[in-house]
């Protein structure tokens, strides 16, 4: 007797605008009205330009020694410009390190991701109301914390929803799994966004997936499951108004893989040349988001090189402001390093921070000279 | 002998061992074509080929976990772990399994293992890229904790590791992974799990530390006209108590320096095994110069929040002046 079938499925791909410029009116602009209207278009185009800018200056900044390691986003900007755009402004985005273009689009002020690479905790300080989480360094462990901030938002009917992003590397760690199970078990409205950019540091895609697609890890845990070209923001802005409808009207969560390049190295501490290709990175640089839209805007005639050489010039003086901004902040304070400890800091940080030090002959610290020139002259016991 | 850095140190102990016991692999992230982040690894995927020298999934847990399969199965695996801040995934595995098989099994099931990690801070490295966890591995009762301070060490105390019966943490001070060199025989050559090194001897003053933080203690030392013994214990767990014992009973003053924060840091079990050790000859409280018991601040204040040459200067007048 023939077996039975127990499950099949499929993995549907996305792609809207291709590489070579042809644009999918079905899927772009269902019954003539485009997914993502005209002017919208411009804007989002704009913001890659600020946001490739914002990489080329960052990374500037790190070789001259004024900024400390600096993950690159260049090329993978349309993936979560493309999410943030087609969420709410209080849907929550927990993003890992590779996000700049939809945190910047939900609003983020540009200097707060250099104040973070510049080693300064006020960059996570993320202002009242922006519902965004702090990059996340320690890969794969924000997912949770998606599946928990969607969680409470179906806790209270508030119909918002929270979209976590995160590597391709990252779907090999348990903390994913757990999320997603937890994600697709308790029926909670969060959207998974894997960018899969080909590379986790020097380890291709292949060491982390076998199977032919990482979308087919969300159909392991039982949830709607997508792959999009992630250089093409229709396609990606198409999968998350799916996802995001599913998620607002039935708690269910998706899985999206958008299949993007990272363009540069891992981050500036890394070399790419010692483990990958020139002809693979030259091939991806063809299929650059930015170029794609461009070129459809051109011949929509909505963009022309004069409009480029203005929205260049606006993006270096945003930049410009930023670094500005990130740089004459006032350096930390040495007690910074305790006041966010605690709502109440306990008396022994109380003291460490008083005396800045850690060691303090027992009973009578208080007495204790502040430097080590002034001795202490002390009574035998 | 060669001038070699601690990187190069720890790269040619490796290259020993796996070229003397085919069961001796490696396994972790980007260990292989790309030789690690810092490089300890380079070579050694060329040189031994992939199965050998394994780039594993994302994963720490996989990493380590899979290692103590492979351990129970008579290989000596050495897996990397990338930052001390990446040990979380792993920490159920290192302690729920690789540090009890021995005992829960009764010998039947033994993880000959070696997990070498980064670790430290002062190398203005992103958030979790520098704190120094050792304590946690030094409680967990299984486990053996070892962390060399100079190139000549690291060599001989990874190879000790890698030979040992149980499972071993390697914490590689990142900050001097390139900071100093020095003469490393090419020979192979041990140095014991469990044996502090005296790294100067002196009367008045006895200063324990490891680490990195042995070069503080070494330019506080040099910048102050007393006559200090420093002692670097190399082996976190198991103490070496004796060559502590042996330095206080004569000079009656300690100062214990790590980097990790003071509450439930090692200094703490230092402390307390100097007072039943050496009690009737103290002449003042052990002291302890420390990181904070804060997070470990993002890089702009890292070095406030080191225990550096300065803060460990006022701890000896202090102790001195008791
Ligand atoms: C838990 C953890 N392990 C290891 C690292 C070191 N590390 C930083 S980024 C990275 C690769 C991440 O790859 P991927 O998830 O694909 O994201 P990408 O950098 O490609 O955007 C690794 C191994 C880390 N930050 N956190
Ligand atoms: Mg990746």
């Amino acid at each position: 007797m023939p077996l039975k079938k127990a499950f099949t499925t499929t993995i549907d791909n996305v792609s809207i605008l291709d590489e070579h410029g042809s644009f999918d009116a079905k899927l772009g602009a269902p019954g003539g009205k485009p997914i993502i209207p005209d002017d919208d278009l411009v804007k989002l185009y704009e913001h890659m330009c600020l946001c490739r800018k914002y990489d080329e200056v960052a990374f500037k900044l790190q070789r001259s020694g004024r900024m400390g390691t600096y993950p690159e986003n260049r090329g993978q900007e349309a993936t979560s410009l493309g999410a943030a755009y087609a969420l709410n402004g209080d849907d929550w985005l927990v993003p890992c390190y590779r996000e700049n273009a939809g945190l910047f689009w939900r609003g983020l002020p540009l200097e707060f991701v250099l104040l973070h690479w510049m080693g300064d905790e006020r960059g996570n300080a993320i202002p009242e109301g922006m519902c965004i989480t702090p990059l996340a360094i320690p890969i794969g462990t924000q997912m949770l914390h998606a599946t928990g901030l969607a969680w409470a938002s179906k806790y209270r009917n508030e119909k918002r929803l929270a979209c976590t992003f995160f590597g391709d590397g990252a779907t090999s760690e348990g903390d994913f799994h757990e999320a997603a199970n937890f994600a697709a078990n308790l029926d909670i409205p969060v959207i998974f966004f894997c960018q899969n950019n080909g590379w986790a540091i020097s380890v291709p895609t292949k060491i982390q997936c076998s199977a032919p697609t990482i979308a087919q890890r969300g159909i392991a845990y039982g949830m709607d499951s997508i792959q999009c070209d992630g250089n093409d923001i229709f396609a990606v802005v198409y999968c998350m108004k799916e996802a995001a409808k599913r998620a607002r009207e039935n708690n269910r969560p998706t899985f999206i893989e958008a299949v993007t390049y990272r363009l540069g190295d891992h981050t500036t501490a890394d070399d790419a040349r010692r483990y990958r290709d020139a002809k693979e990175v030259e091939k991806w640089n063809n299929r650059d988001p930015m170029i794609r839209l461009r070129n459809y805007l051109v011949q929509r005639k909505l963009w022309d090189d004069a409009k480029q050489e203005a929205a260049v010039a606006r993006a270096k003086e945003a930049v410009t402001a930023a670094v500005k901004r990130a740089e004459e902040i006032a350096s930390p304070k040495t007690a910074d390093i305790f006041n966010s400890m605690y709502a109440e800091l306990p008396d022994d940080l109380v003291i460490q921070r008083e005396t800045m030090m850690t060691h303090s002959l027992g009973q009578h610290p208080e007495e204790l000279p502040p430097t080590s020139t002034q001795q202490r002259t002390h009574q035998q016991a | 002998m060669a001038n070699l850095t601690l990187v190069q140190a720890i790269n040619l102990a490796l290259i020993q061992e796996m070229e003397d016991d085919d069961r001796v692999i490696i396994l972790g992230e980007d260990v292989g074509p790309n030789g690690g982040v810092f490089r300890v690894t380079e070579g050694l995927h060329q040189r031994f080929g992939s199965d050998r020298v394994v780039d594993t999934p994302l994963a720490e847990s996989g990493i380590i976990g899979s290692a103590i399969g492979l351990a129970m199965a008579g290989l000596r695996p050495i897996p990397e772990i990338q930052f001390e801040g990446f040990l979380g995934p792993a920490f159920d595995q290192i302690c729920t399994h690789a540090a009890r098989m021995r005992t829960r099994t009764r010998g039947a099931l033994t993880v000959p293992l070696t997990i070498r990690v980064p670790v430290g801070g002062g190398i203005h490295a992103p958030e979790l890229h520098s704190d120094s966890p050792e304590s946690f591995y030094a409680h967990q009762p299984g486990l053996k904790v070892v962390m060399p301070a100079s190139p000549y060490d690291a060599k001989g105390l990874l190879i000790s590791a890698i030979r040992d019966p149980d499972p071993v943490i390697y914490f590689e001070p990142k900050r001097i992974y390139r900071a100093f060199r020095e003469e490393v025989p090419e020979d192979e050559y041990t140095i014991p799990i469990g044996k502090a090194r005296v790294v100067s001897e002196g009367d008045d003053i006895t200063i324990v530390s490891w680490g990195a933080s042995v070069v503080q203690c070494m330019k506080a030392i040099e910048a102050s006209d007393r006559s200090i013994e420093l002692i670097d214990l190399r082996t976190i767990y198991p103490l070496d108590i004796e060559t502590i014992e042996a330095s206080v009973k004569k000079t009656g003053r300690v100062v214990v320096v790590h980097e990790a924060p003071l509450t439930a840091g090692f200094g703490a079990e230092i402390a307390a095994r100097v007072m039943e050790h050496c009690f009737l000859y103290l002449e003042a409280p052990v002291q302890r110069v420390t990181g904070f018991d804060t997070i470990m601040p993002y890089y702009k204040l890292e070095l406030e929040y080191l225990p550096e040459a300065e803060r460990i200067a006022t701890a000896i007048d202090h102790v001195a002046a008791y």
